[in-house]
C-alpha cells in the first residue's frame, strides 16, 4: 500500500501538519490518511492513595476503580481524537484531496507507526516543542523515537503552512546521502521545486567532486539545481542557509547506525531537527 | 537507544508516585520481616536484610516492574525446622541454593508451567497465605495480658478508619507511631520489638555461610531449597499475574524467576534469608501509586535507612502494633470474594480451592497445597472430559451383526466406560466398530479396543474397524493442531 499518514495529536501544529501531509499526498498523488494514537501511560498511577492499608476485597475493588477510571479516560480520549480526526478530514476535503481516511489506535505512537509502515509511503508528524519557542535543548522525543525506528521518509512539520517552493538536500556525500539524492530524484513529492544541494566544511576536491555528482543527478531529473559548499559545522550553517535563501524545506538523511555516539555527543540529525527553521524531510 | 527507551520507561517515568509508594510499602515490610523472622527462628535483622536486599536487587532485575518483593512468610515457614534442626548457617546456604534452583527455572523457562494452575489453586494458594500470615500472629496474642488485645484492637482501628481522615498520611504508620508513644509514655510492660531479638545496627556486608562444601551439607539443604524456590516462584508468578491485571501491562515471567533467583543469592552473601514476592505489599504499591522500578528500590532502600538509622526507636515498637499491620496485611490478602463463590462457582472448583486452603494450613507448605490443587484440578478436568464420550449402535446385516459408532474422547478416564459400552452377551456373527468420529488420546485407550475386539473374537464375532487413522491422530505425542489451518475444523467435524 501507498499512503501519506499524517499523526496528529490535537495539539499545537495539528493544522500544520494537515496541510503540510495534504501538500504531500497531493503531489505523490496517493491516499492520505490520518492517524490519532490514544497511549494510555499504564506505566504512570492515575490514583494516589497513601493509605497504605488493604482490607476486606481491597483488591478487587482497586482493580474496578483502575478499570473504571482507563475506561473513563478511554472513552474520552476517543472521542476527542474522532472529533479531531473528523475535522482534519473535511479540511483536507475541502484543499482538494479525494482519498482521505483516518484512524485511531492504541499503544504509542511509535508502535503506530511500526504496525502501519507497510502500508504507508511517507509520515508526517508535527513537534511540540519548537525552536522558535526557545526550547532549543529539547526535541520531543516522541518525534525523535518515531524517526529512529520507522524505515519510511518522514516529513517533521512546523508551525505556519507555506507551500514549499524551494529545498535545500543536506549532503554530506555519504551513501545514505547519495541514497536520498536519487530519491529525490525519482520522487514526484518534489518534482518542479527549486533545489539546494548544500554541503557543509572545508571545500576540497572530493567534495567539489561529491557536490558535482548530486547537482548532475538532479539536473538530470529535471530539477533547477544551485549547488554550494558552506563553511563550518551543518548545525549552524545549514540554518543559515535556509535563511538566506529563504528555502521552505530541508531534506536529510537520519541517525547513523553508531548508537552510542548518539547518547554521548547528539546527532546532527537531531540538532538539525531542533534548530530547524522549515520544515525537515527526513530519509533514512 | 533500548537501554534509554527502557530506562525511562521502567525506572523514570513515575519518580513522584513510585517515590512515594515504596516509602508506604517500605512500612508494610518492617513488619512482615520482623514477625517471620522470628517464626523462622532468626533474629530479626535477617529478616530485615533479607528485605532490604531482595527488594533492592529485584528492582534491577525482576520482570515485573511495581511488584515487592521481600523476605515473606511463605518462605519463613518452609524454614523453621532447618534452622531448628542446623542452624543459621545453613539457612545462608540454602538461601544461595535457592536462588540457584530459581535461575535455572528461569533458564527453562518453567514459568510457562504456570498454565497449569488454574484459577481455583490460585485462589487457593492466596487464602492459605493469609491465613498463615494471620495465624504467625497467633503466639503473640494467645495467653497476653488483655492490653495486647486493646492495642491490636486500637491498632487495627487506627489502620482502617485514619484514611477516612486523609490519605495523605499511610495509617499503618500512624498505628506504630501512636501504639509506640502510648507504650512509651504510660511506661507499658508489654514486649517490644527490642525483645524479640538483634536488630540491623549497620549496613549489611558480604560474607560466606560457615558451613562445610560436602554432600551432606547438600542432602541437608537441597529438600529445603527446592521447596524453597518452588514456594518463592509460586507465589511470584501469582503476585505478578495480580499486578498485571491491576495496572493492564504485561510482565516477562522467566526473567522474573532468574530475578527472583538472583535477588535470592545476594541475600544469602549479605546474611539475609529467601524471600519471594508478596500480594498484600505488592496491591499496597500498586494502590499507593507504585508503577515502576523505582517503587520496589525505594522500598528497599526506605527500610534499610528506617530501620539501621531509626534502630533506637524500632526497638521500642511495641509487638501489637505489627500484629495489627500484620493483620491487616492477611485481611487485605485474603480474597473475600471466593467465600461469596463457593456456592456459585462448581462444586469441583470449590473442593479444588478448600483442598488446597486445607493442604497448607494443615503442612505450612505452600508448595504441598498447590501440589494437591493442581492435581485435583487435573483429576476433576480428566473426569469431565471423560463423559464427553457416546457409543451407539444398530442392528444390521437382518440381526446378526451390529454396527457400533464412537464419538468423543478415549482415554484413561473414560476407557472403562469405552468398554461397558458395548454388548457381548448379543449373539452376533458380525461387529462394525467405526472410530471415525473419536478420539484416541493414549496407550489406555488403545489397549481397551484391543480388549473389546479380543472380547468379540472370543465370542465369536468378526470384527470390522473403521477410521481407526482418525481417531489415534490425537495419539501422537507431538499432535498439535496449529501446524495445518483446517486441522480444527477437521478434529471437530470428523
Amino acid at each position: 500500500m501507498n499512503k501519506v499518514i499524517a499523526c496528529v495529536d490535537g495539539a499545537a501544529y495539528t493544522a500544520n501538519v494537515c496541510d503540510y501531509a495534504t501538500w504531500a499526498a497531493q503531489r505523490l498523488a496517493v491516499p492520505l490518511e490520518f492517524l490519532h494514537v490514544l497511549d494510555r501511560h499504564p506505566e504512570r498511577a492515575p490514583v494516589t492513595d497513601y493509605s497504605g492499608s488493604i482490607g476486606l476485597g481491597t483488591q478487587e475493588s482497586l482493580l474496578q476503580e483502575l478499570g473504571a477510571l482507563d475506561e473513563k479516560r478511554s472513552t474520552l480520549a476517543q472521542r476527542h481524537g474522532r472529533e479531531l480526526l473528523d475535522g482534519l478530514v473535511a479540511r483536507a476535503k475541502e484543499a482538494g484531496l479525494a482519498a482521505v481516511e483516518s484512524r485511531q489506535r492504541h499503544g504509542s505512537l511509535v508502535e503506530a507507526l511500526l504496525d502501519l509502515e507497510a502500508e504507508s509511503r511517507l509520515f508526517v508528524l508535527g513537534q511540540h516543542h519548537h525552536a522558535e519557542q526557545g526550547v532549543k535543548l529539547h526535541l520531543d522525543h516522541n518525534v525523535e523515537r518515531a524517526i529512529r525506528s520507522v524505515q519510511r521518509p518522514v516529513l517533521v512539520a512546523r508551525a505556519n503552512y507555506l507551500e514549499p517552493k524551494r529545498f535545500v538536500i543536506a549532503f554530506d556525500g555519504s551513501p545514505t546521502g547519495r541514497k536520498m539524492v536519487a530519491t529525490v530524484a525519482s520522487s514526484p513529492l518534489l518534482k518542479g521545486l527549486r533545489c539546494d544541494v548544500v554541503m557543509a566544511g572545508e571545500t576540497t576536491a572530493e567534495v567539489q567532486n561529491q557536490l558535482a555528482w548530486a547537482r548532475t543527478s538532479l539536473l538530470d531529473a529535471g530539477f533547477e539545481v544551485q549547488a554550494s559548499i558552506e563553511p563550518g559545522e551543518p548545525e549552524t550553517a545549514l540554518p543559515n542557509y535556509l535563511k538566506v535563501y529563504s528555502a521552505d524545506l530541508l531534506v536529510m538523511g537520519a541517525y547513523g547506525h553508531s548508537r552510542i555516539r548518539q547518547l554521548i555527543v547528539g546527532s546532527t540529525t537531531t540538532t538539525l531537527l531542533r534548530t530547524s527553521p522549515v520544515p525537515v524531510l527526513v530519509h533514512r | 537507544m533500548q537501554f534509554k527507551t527502557s530506562l525511562r520507561q521502567n525506572w523514570l517515568s513515575n519518580i513522584r508516585g513510585d517515590l512515594l509508594a515504596g516509602l508506604v510499602v517500605a512500612l508494610a515490610l518492617i513488619p512482615e520481616a520482623i514477625a517471620f523472622s522470628i517464626i523462622a527462628g532468626v533474629d530479626p535483622k535477617i529478616g530485615l536484610y533479607a528485605s532490604f536486599c531482595i527488594a533492592v536487587v529485584i528492582a534491577f532485575t525482576g520482570g515485573r516492574p511495581g511488584m515487592i518483593s521481600a523476605a515473606t512468610g511463605a518462605m519463613a515457614l518452609v524454614m523453621v525446622t532447618l534452622v531448628k534442626d542446623h542452624g543459621l548457617q545453613y539457612l545462608l546456604a540454602a538461601t544461595l541454593l535457592t536462588g540457584v534452583l530459581q535461575i535455572v527455572a528461569g533458564w527453562l523457562r518453567l514459568g510457562v508451567l504456570m498454565r497449569f494452575v488454574s484459577r481455583s489453586v490460585v485462589t487457593g494458594f492466596v487464602n492459605a497465605l493469609a491465613i498463615l500470615i494471620f495465624m504467625a500472629q497467633l503466639p503473640e496474642l494467645i495467653g497476653a495480658p488483655w492490653l495486647v488485645y486493646a492495642m491490636v484492637a486500637a491498632g487495627l482501628g487506627i489502620i482502617y478508619l485514619f484514611p477516612l481522615l486523609t490519605k495523605a498520611v499511610p495509617s499503618p504508620l500512624v498505628c506504630i507511631v501512636v501504639l509506640t508513644g502510648v507504650a512509651m509514655a504510660m511506661g507499658l510492660n508489654i514486649r517490644t520489638v527490642g525483645d524479640m531479638g538483634q536488630l540491623p545496627d549497620s549496613l549489611p556486608v558480604f560474607l560466606l555461610p560457615d558451613v562445610p562444601l560436602n554432600l551432606q551439607t547438600l542432602q541437608i539443604i537441597f529438600p529445603y531449597s527446592l521447596t524453597l524456590a518452588v514456594v518463592g516462584l509460586l507465589e511470584s508468578m501469582m503476585t505478578a499475574a495480580i499486578v498485571d491485571d491491576l495496572t493492564d501491562t504485561p510482565s516477562n515471567k522467566n526473567r522474573e524467576c532468574v530475578g527472583q533467583g538472583v535477588a535470592n543469592i545476594a541475600s544469602g552473601f549479605l546474611g539475609g534469608m529467601a524471600g519471594c514476592a508478596m500480594i498484600g505489599q505488592s496491591v499496597i504499591n500498586v494502590k499507593s501509586g507504585g508503577r515502576g522500578r523505582l517503587s520496589a528500590l525505594a522500598a528497599g532502600v526506605f527500610l534499610l535507612i528506617m530501620v539501621v538509622f531509626l534502630g533506637q526507636w524500632v526497638k521500642q515498637i511495641p509487638m501489637a502494633a505489627l500484629v495489627a499491620v500484620m493483620v491487616m496485611v492477611s485481611i487485605g490478602t485474603f480474597s473475600w470474594e471466593s467465600l461469596k463463590n463457593l456456592g456459585k462457582h462448581p462444586p469441583s472448583s470449590s473442593v479444588v480451592m478448600v483442598a488446597t486452603v486445607l493442604v497448607v494450613v494443615a503442612t505450612h507448605d505452600l508448595a504441598k497445597g498447590v501440589f494437591v490443587g493442581v492435581l485435583l484440578s487435573g483429576i476433576f478436568f480428566a473426569h469431565k472430559v471423560g463423559r464427553v464420550l457416546r457409543v451407539d449402535s444398530e442392528s444390521a446385516s437382518e440381526g446378526r451383526g451390529r454396527a457400533y459408532t464412537v464419538v468423543g474422547q478415549v482415554f484413561f478416564a473414560s476407557a472403562d466406560t469405552f468398554i461397558a459400552s458395548f454388548d457381548f452377551k448379543e449373539v452376533i456373527e458380525s461387529v462394525r466398530i467405526d472410530l471415525s468420529r473419536a478420539h484416541f488420546w493414549d496407550i489406555t485407550a488403545v489397549n481397551a479396543l484391543d480388549k473389546v475386539v479380543m472380547k468379540f473374537r472370543r465370542e465369536g464375532a468378526a470384527v470390522e474397524i473403521i477410521g481407526m487413522s482418525e481417531a489415534s491422530a490425537t495419539l501422537v505425542d507431538k499432535f498439535a493442531v496449529h501446524h495445518k489451518p483446517d486441522a480444527v475444523e477437521r478434529m471437530m467435524g470428523h
